[in-house]
């Protein structure tokens, strides 16, 4: 038989629910009925493995993706990323997309009338090192409006999505920066029950990782859920 | 997901999201990971990993179109080892994302008619009656076509796991 080490759950109050009336289109996406619990076999704790032939040098920089530079706030994101028990997440693919210094995504549903920018896509993707580390080079994305309530506009975010090891271990989630003060009133912001939870998706200034005369630094720390500590026989 | 070379019976995945009013969701992004049709998996936690199918990669991504409808071209998973003494039928793992969809639903795939189903110990967890909201279906009129609709919610919701 395999030894199938299961991955730990997260504290329900770290986790939006599914149906939070507040954000509108929850109301006919989210399922109504409890979902069932998996018990974690080889078919979660395995996943799609990446290696560094899938990555070019201009994914992980954002400002170097066409011919010129795009306009904005140009910023350096650095973090780790981490599994719950404290052990970096090594050779894991993260990818991001985000909207332009204006708040335009580059998408041909996206029609908020705000400057697209030929040089800038917002698309990037990059594997972390042998400890866990990453950075993007990119443009701090602006705020836009969105249909959900009266004056919503989402603020500025970088959307992040992470593999880990395993299928258990997929994760899309949101980067958002220090002193927003749209962070209040955002509805997918606050999906999330717990203060503690919501502020690790509030990215901090980072002097250290701040260049002069070229880039602001932000740091963000991603955890993923790590694997029980005891092997089991399964 | 698979290339030609795979090994295994093709089988191509017509998947369609409708949310709870039955209106197609043309704005999701469905992912896929399965084993190949020995029931392998390309990933060290296997331990039958050395000798999987290099030819069939076991992951599929892509988006809904207007109809809220994508298709995948794989091969049929083997059966992978379940925990104790089971083994599980063959199964595609889902993870279905889209806008409202705060936190990513995962879901099963499997095969409407496989004998296998009956042994499927994570089948066993789900009440008969949701069963059918996992299966994907035969198209009667195109061998080799099976089609999987995800209902986000409403009278048919799809069985959601809490993986």
């Amino acid at each position: 038989m395999p030894r199938v080490v299961p991955y730990r759950r997260p504290d329900p109050e770290s986790q939006p629910a599914s149906l939070y009336p507040p954000y509108r289109a929850t109301a006919a996406r989210a399922p109504r009925r409890p979902l069932i619990v998996l018990p974690h076999t080889l078919s979660e704790v395995t996943g799609p493995v990446y290696g560094d032939e899938d990555i070019s040098d201009t994914d992980r920089d954002l400002t170097r993706q066409h011919a010129g530079e795009p306009l904005g706030e140009r910023i350096i994101v650095r973090g780790r990323v981490l599994d719950d028990g404290c052990r970096p997440v090594p050779h894991t693919l993260i990818e991001i997309w985000q909207a332009n210094a204006a708040g335009r995504y580059s998408h041909k549903k996206d029609t908020h009338p705000a400057p697209l920018d030929p040089n800038f896509t917002g698309a990037g993707r990059t594997l972390t090192d042998a400890d866990g580390n990453y950075e993007f080079v990119t443009i701090k994305p602006g705020a836009y409006p969105w249909e959900n309530h009266d004056k919503s506009w989402r603020p500025a975010h970088i959307h992040f999505s992470l593999f880990g090891n395993a299928f258990a271990t997929r994760l899309i989630t949101q980067m958002y920066f220090p002193g927003d003060p749209l962070l209040a009133f955002d509805p997918i912001f606050q999906a999330i029950p717990q203060e503690r939870a919501r502020q690790r998706l509030v990215s901090k200034f980072d002097l250290e990782s701040t260049k002069s005369d070229w880039a602001l630094g932000f740091r963000f720390d991603l955890v993923l859920r790590g694997p029980e500590a005891v092997p089991f026989e399964g | 997901m698979a290339g030609r070379e795979a090994k295994g019976e093709r089988v191509r995945l017509i998947c369609r999201v409708l949310d709870g009013e039955g209106i197609p969701v043309s704005d999701a992004m469905i992912e896929i990971w399965q084993a190949d049709s020995q029931g392998k998996f390309n990933h060290p936690a296997d331990p039958g990993s050395e000798c999987a199918d290099r030819a069939c990669r076991g992951f599929g991504r892509l988006a809904t179109n207007e109809d809220g409808t994508c298709v995948f071209d794989t091969v049929k998973p083997g059966r992978v080892p379940g925990n104790g003494s089971t083994l599980q039928a063959p199964h595609l793992s889902i993870s279905v994302f889209a806008r409202g969809i705060l936190k990513r639903l995962a879901t099963r795939i499997y095969f409407a008619g496989d004998p296998a189903n009956d042994e499927d110990p994570i089948l066993a967890l789900v009440p008969s009656e949701r069963r059918p909201t996992l299966m994907v279906r035969a198209d009667p009129h195109n061998p080799g076509n099976w089609k999987f609709d995800v209902c986000l919610s409403g009278k048919d919701e799809t069985v959601f796991f809490d993986v």
